[in-house]
């Protein structure tokens, strides 16, 4: 490997000095330009209703109210559906969940468009509600046929197996809450042309949503993003509806118009993780192999498609998480509900099927009275062993090395006696540790998402302009693009600096989502340094008199036989020479295909491992818990930035925690949301970090030609959290001797926690 | 009578005329003087983005403390001075603060880092913190969704302290030049919906209760950490605010043999020191109501004269028998909490009347006082319960018990009927088990986003047995004073 002064360093995010400076601008801290107005959005009351008459006029001779904005008033088309329709910007006849945005407000102020808002009079007619997962089945309603995904004959191996098992359990959704709340401000320009600042993970698809609504080309949208407070899979598709009513309200007035919804409003209007409920049915032998599986995934998409079938597929893809199956039978229903539509969100539905296979393993070793983490080793993916029920062959597995590493450091036999030896001799505390793995899939299911594009201009003093798709969430992506391009010219990394996203620049983009910004924007901005380097190279081959192989560029400064020049002199040089110093770049994953009639195919280019040992204790008097301690190895092949690594495992981490322990989603029987703030919506906090967290890097490569050789980090760690929710699922078996095996559903609060103990002494008593 | 707000930005003076009292510091700051570095997260005094640093003269030395600009209004920031996140960096160079952050890599996206730089800040100001534990405390009033908290910590342990306070000097110099000669007063229309809110700072007690003779009807502001949610999420318009944050004398806290009264305007802050001293619970509970960006704004008096049932104090006062004493113009009266809570929402108060003080009887010999509150997540959550109990042992029997949940009911309640079964028994299994029974007659509390009824009856018998078992000796505490104990 080449050392190189910027790649696989510890450098600072790009942004860090004026992060902690309050000088980074977010969409709301732009300076308001003259006339700006405030948007604000009218919310459904009801979850499923009619809307028999709705009375704005009173909205409209309010003070400060500038315009009123209804389907009525849209050009194109009133839907922003990614890639179905369903979502419309304003509903029409009828609305699907509480907080569908009914119509806008453009007004001179923020609190003039609110207080505008309440005048209106809407009248409904209820109709059924199907809320929940239970109600939707029972209702029939869904998005599409089940889905199925198998290997082998399940129901053969289910029947012949030496032991067998069924459970179920209920996982929760899970709310963002990225810091910065979705936000957009419209600029008008001269002949259809709107130029929108917004927080968004896909500003392509935001530029063409628009553009429709507006029924203009997509040529006359431009959307820009800079950075985000925050992503998460949350501004993924769901900054779509603030930014069209932005774009709507600056055409219709012809001024400036922004949009930002407070905390409330977007944690109403916008969709969450899916919540799930999964029932298995394993059959294994007598060390807690499994011979075949059975999986239902039944998912809450709520009321439209937005990306649940993507990610309701990507559960079944995660369902067997590092372990092979035997014979498998994975179906999966997504239920269509009257409620806010659910979305992506970190993993992608991929944490929901790992929970499931997981539980089974628990579940298995307290049958079979076996260590959790040795029939976790029995069942993992090897030779001869190596198909997943996708049908992709498990070429690079390091999980067994990886596993077996993180036991050794984390010191997991002595503690796991330790953690019996304290449950021996502690009446109302009680403690539980697991060791769990991840083993998660790179790339864009959907394969023609596997595209990125990028925009590289070297200015004749040598100062280079870095533009490519990828969006800025707070990940590092755009650091870690700097240093490849750096790199590749051999420059500090002062020399690059990297500008925002814009539609403008690198056109047909897809969204910053699924780990793969730096896998893939890294790759398309290498392409066009490389273009840019070649054609140098190929001058000064010319002027030097000798072969491009001997030119070499490192720091700063560029070399041949003979010569010694800054890069600042090769860049002015290549201008004199009427040479370009402007190339894009382009990149798609090579190898990857799938059938999705099927759910055959091999839909990931590589995969990223991990392992995690939480150690927890629960209070059996009021189900409160702690997470004591947490190790952490976790596979980003060769790091490009082990600092930007390790805080997307640290945080990814705490996240995952926090979905499986204190945040929980609660909607009241009319559909409302009852938990839309902080302070009913519980997100780890500092003091819930485990206060013994050790997190290291394995030291690997990725066998696969990514961008020097890297892994994607983003998804993958927020999975080692389930460790945490295994470790609590022993603890609670703990409390009544593990004589029978907890249903504990997720989250994991202490709620659920107490039940789920006098559950467990109830039926060990009974036993 | 002066309409004029006064105030200091990152040392420079600031004169504001013609303010809505109730617009909030936060949206001056992003909206009017257009510095945008202090964020928006949640305008509830819930996620800290908004933190900045207040300094207010006490006793002749500037006090800074760090707050949550999104609920505090506006006048309230007259007399003192404010620092934002772009008042740390000097001639370009980042302040020790800041430049811990970064090098700890403690942002991710950033939009909750200038609130955790002002915590840090705060803490910085006041000597700086290594010990772990209290930093979690300073932080609980932050979240973060990005860096899992680890790299922020690192920067609080590497970031150090101010070792010489002399900078203040000048501050204290320039905002004991605001002090004001009568009492702030302002008087605003609303350009659009035309409604005119009023705003007095009474400097006394005796100011304030003339006050609220001539505004009965007006709402009372203390730290602002309830009524600023009136606004900022129910976006209601509040016609006449009376402040008592200038009234230096119900700050006060006093102490005699038998009690310790706490002025209406202490906050919890100012109050948690002696009462964890007194009651180490009490101290616990504290430690984990709100956060220290609430604690250093939010006061016990406003948490009982609000009449919350999920307040957190009020259990723990009624369980440890405190009084209430209330005043109307020269009048006072003198009551038992427990009988200031009528029902939800209704409270023992008189238009024009407030809450003085409450006055605290001190432990006596064979008291034993235990609290616990449990809630969703450890810190920063209001209570799915809170449970208190007071127990009197002469030898062996209880001969006095005191138990009051919160959480449990529409106002903070006793448990007469586990009380009763309590009284003369000695507290062994038996009594346990009766005393559990009757607790279930106590209490028919109701499902919320907080907890099923189902959970709160079933956490509340936990807490009884474990009053219980820590009696016989045991403890078992996951968190606070000594960690993890079952023993």
């Amino acid at each position: 490997m080449r050392d190189t002064a910027v790649v696989h360093k510890s450098l600072a995010h790009d942004s860090a000095e004026r992060h902690v400076a309050g000088s980074a601008l977010y969409v709301d801290d732009l300076p308001e330009p003259p006339g700006l107005l405030h948007v604000h959005i009218g919310m459904s009351a009801r979850a499923h209703a009619r809307i028999l008459r709705m009375d704005l006029s009173a909205v409209r001779a309010a003070p400060g109210v500038v315009c009123v904005l209804t389907a009525a008033d849209i050009p194109g088309v009133n839907d922003v559906g990614p890639v179905f329709k369903g979502d419309p910007v304003f509903a029409e006849a009828e609305v699907i969940y509480v907080g569908q945005s009914l119509f806008a407000i453009a007004a001179e102020t923020r609190e003039a468009g609110r207080a505008a808002a309440a005048l209106a009079v809407v009248e409904y007619e209820d109709l059924p509600a199907a809320l929940t997962i239970a109600q939707a089945r029972a209702a029939g309603l869904t998005l599409e046929p089940a889905q199925v995904m198998t290997l082998g004959d399940a129901k053969a191996a289910l029947e012949a197996a030496p032991h067998r098992l069924q459970g179920k359990l209920a996982i929760g959704g899970q709310e963002h809450f990225y810091l910065e709340s979705q936000a957009a401000l419209a600029l008008p320009g001269e002949a259809e042309e709107i130029r929108i600042v917004s927080s968004t993970q896909h500003p392509s698809e935001l530029q063409h949503l628009v553009a429709h609504m507006l029924h203009v080309p997509s040529h006359s949208v431009v959307v820009e993003v800079r950075r985000m407070g925050g992503g998460f899979g949350g501004k993924e598709t769901q900054g779509a509806l603030f930014a069209a009513v932005a774009a709507l309200a600056a055409v219709k007035t012809g001024r400036p118009a922004k949009s930002r919804p407070d905390r409330d409003a977007d944690m109403i209007m916008t969709g969450k993780r899916h919540d799930f409920e999964i029932s298995w049915d394993a059959g294994f032998d007598e060390t807690g192999r499994l011979h075949g599986v059975a999986f239902d995934l039944a998912s809450r998409c709520g009321c439209s498609n937005d990306l649940s079938r993507a990610i309701n597929d990507r559960a079944m893809f995660h369902a067997d998480n590092c372990y092979f199956l035997g014979a498998a039978e994975i179906v999966s229903h997504r239920f269509r509900t009257h409620t806010v539509s659910n979305t992506a969100f970190r993993g992608f539905g991929g944490p929901q099927g790992m929970v499931g296979i997981e539980r089974v393993m628990d579940a298995i070793a307290a049958h079979l009275d076996l260590d959790p983490l040795a029939v976790r080793k029995a069942n993992l993916y090897g030779p001869g062993r190596d198909t997943t029920p996708y049908h992709q062959m498990v070429t690079d597995n390091v999980a067994p090395q990886l596993i077996g590493e993180l036991e050794r450091r984390c010191d997991y036999a002595a503690r796991r006696a330790a953690v019996a030896e304290f449950n021996a001799t502690n009446r109302w505390l009680k403690k539980g540790i697991a060791l769990t793995p991840v083993k998660f899939g790179i790339s864009f299911t959907t394969s023609h998402l596997n595209q990125a594009g990028a925009l590289v201009h070297v200015y004749a003093d040598g100062s280079i302009l870095l533009n490519h798709g990828g969006t800025e969430m707070g990940q590092g992506l755009f650091v870690k693009v700097a240093q490849v391009a750096a790199d590749a010219f051999g420059v500090p990394l002062e020399a690059v600096k990297i500008s925002a996203t814009a539609t403008d620049k690198v056109p047909n983009t897809s969204a910053t989502a699924a780990s793969s910004g730096s896998d893939l924007n890294g790759m398309a901005a290498l392409a066009a340094c490389e273009t840019i380097r070649g054609r140098m190279v190929e001058l000064l081959a010319g002027l030097w008199s000798c072969i491009p192989h001997d030119i070499h560029f490192a720091d700063g400064r560029v070399w041949g036989p003979g010569h010694d020049v800054t890069f600042g002199e090769v860049a002015r040089l290549c201008h004199l020479n009427r040479i370009s110093l402007s190339s894009t770049g382009y990149y798609a994953t090579p190898k990857i295909h799938y059938d999705r009639a099927t759910h055959t195919g091999r839909p990931f280019y590589y995969f990223a491992y991990g392992a995690a040992c939480s150690e927890v204790v629960i209070d059996t008097l009021t189900g409160e818990n702690r997470v004591l301690r947490v190790d952490i190895l976790h596979d980003v092949g060769r790091s490009l930035n082990p600092a930007i690594d390790h805080g997307q495992i640290e945080g990814g981490f705490i996240q995952g925690m926090g979905w499986l322990t204190t945040e929980e989603l609660v909607f009241d029987d009319k559909g409302n949301l009852r938990t839309h703030a902080p302070s009913t919506y519980k997100i780890p906090c500092a003091s819930d970090r485990p206060p013994i967290f050790n997190l290291d890097l394995w030291d690997g490569e990725n066998t696969e030609a990514t961008i020097h050789r890297s892994k994607a980090v983003g998804e993958p760690p927020l999975m080692l959290a389930i460790s945490v929710f295994s470790a609590l699922t022993q603890a609670v078996a703990a409390a009544a001797d593990h004589k029978v095996f907890p249903d504990l559903d997720a989250p994991a609060t202490p709620e659920h926690i107490l039940l789920a103990v006098e559950d467990v002494r109830r039926r060990a008593a009974a036993t | 009578m002066s309409g004029t707000i006064r105030f200091l930005l990152n040392g420079g003076l600031r004169e504001v005329a013609g303010a809505d009292p109730t617009r909030t510091l936060l949206e001056w700051l992003r909206e009017d003087a257009r510095r945008t570095g202090t964020k928006e997260g949640c305008a509830e005094g819930d996620c800290g983005a908004c933190t900045v640093v207040v300094g207010e003269l006490i006793d002749g030395a500037v006090r800074w403390r760090a707050v949550n600009a999104c609920i505090l209004f506006l006048p309230v920031l007259d007399g003192r001075a404010i620092i934002t996140v772009e008042g740390l960096s000097k001639d370009g160079e980042l302040h020790p603060v800041q430049r811990a952050m970064v090098e700890a890599h403690g942002s991710q996206c950033g939009f909750c880092t200038p609130g955790f730089v002002m915590t840090l800040m705060a803490m910085w100001l006041n000597g700086g913190e290594q010990d772990a534990a209290k930093i979690n405390d300073a932080l609980a009033g932050n979240l973060c969704r990005c860096t899992g908290y680890g790299p922020i910590i690192a920067a609080a342990q590497a970031m150090g302290g101010r070792a010489d306070a002399s900078a203040d000097a000048k501050i204290a110099e320039q905002l004991e030049a605001l002090r004001r000669e009568a009492m702030l007063e302002l008087d605003f229309t609303d350009r659009f919906s035309g409604a005119r809110r009023r705003y007095l700072a009474p400097r006394s007690a005796d100011e304030l209760a003339q006050a609220l003779m001539a505004h009965p009807d007006a709402t009372v502001l203390a730290g602002g950490t309830d009524v600023g949610l009136w606004v900022t999420k129910q976006h209601r318009s509040l016609d006449v605010v009376v402040s008592l944050n200038e009234a230096a004398d119900l700050r006060a806290m006093r102490e005699t043999d038998d009690a310790i009264e706490i002025g209406a305007g202490a906050r919890y802050s100012d109050a948690y020191g002696r009462l964890t001293q007194l009651w180490p619970d009490f101290g616990e509970v504290l430690r984990r109501l709100g956060s220290t960006l609430i604690r250093n704004s939010g006061t016990i008096g406003g948490n009982i004269a609000n009449g919350s049932p999920i307040g957190d104090s009020p259990p723990l006062l009624i369980a440890l028998g405190a009084k209430l004493t209330l005043r109307r113009g020269g009048t006072t009266r003198q009551m038992p909490l427990e009988d200031y809570f009528i029902a939800y929402g209704k409270q023992d108060r008189q238009p024009g009347e407030f809450v003085l003080s409450v006055s605290i009887p001190k432990p006596k010999p064979g008291a034993v006082f235990k609290a616990w509150k449990i809630s969703k997540r450890f810190d920063q959550d209001i209570s799915a319960l809170c449970g208190a109990f007071q127990l009197t042992m002469d030898g062996e029997r209880i001969a006095s018990a005191r138990i009051a949940f919160g959480g449990m009911a529409a106002t903070p309640k006793r448990a007469g009927a586990c009380e009763a079964a309590l009284i003369g028994q000695v507290f062994d299994e038996a009594t346990l088990e009766s005393a559990l029974a009757a607790l279930d007659g106590d209490f028919a509390p109701i499902s919320d986003m907080r907890a099923s009824a189902g959970y709160r009856a079933a956490a509340a018998r936990g807490l009884l047995r474990k009053l219980w078992a820590e009696t016989q000796g045991q403890a078992i505490r996951l968190v606070g004073t000594g960690g993890l104990v079952d023993a």
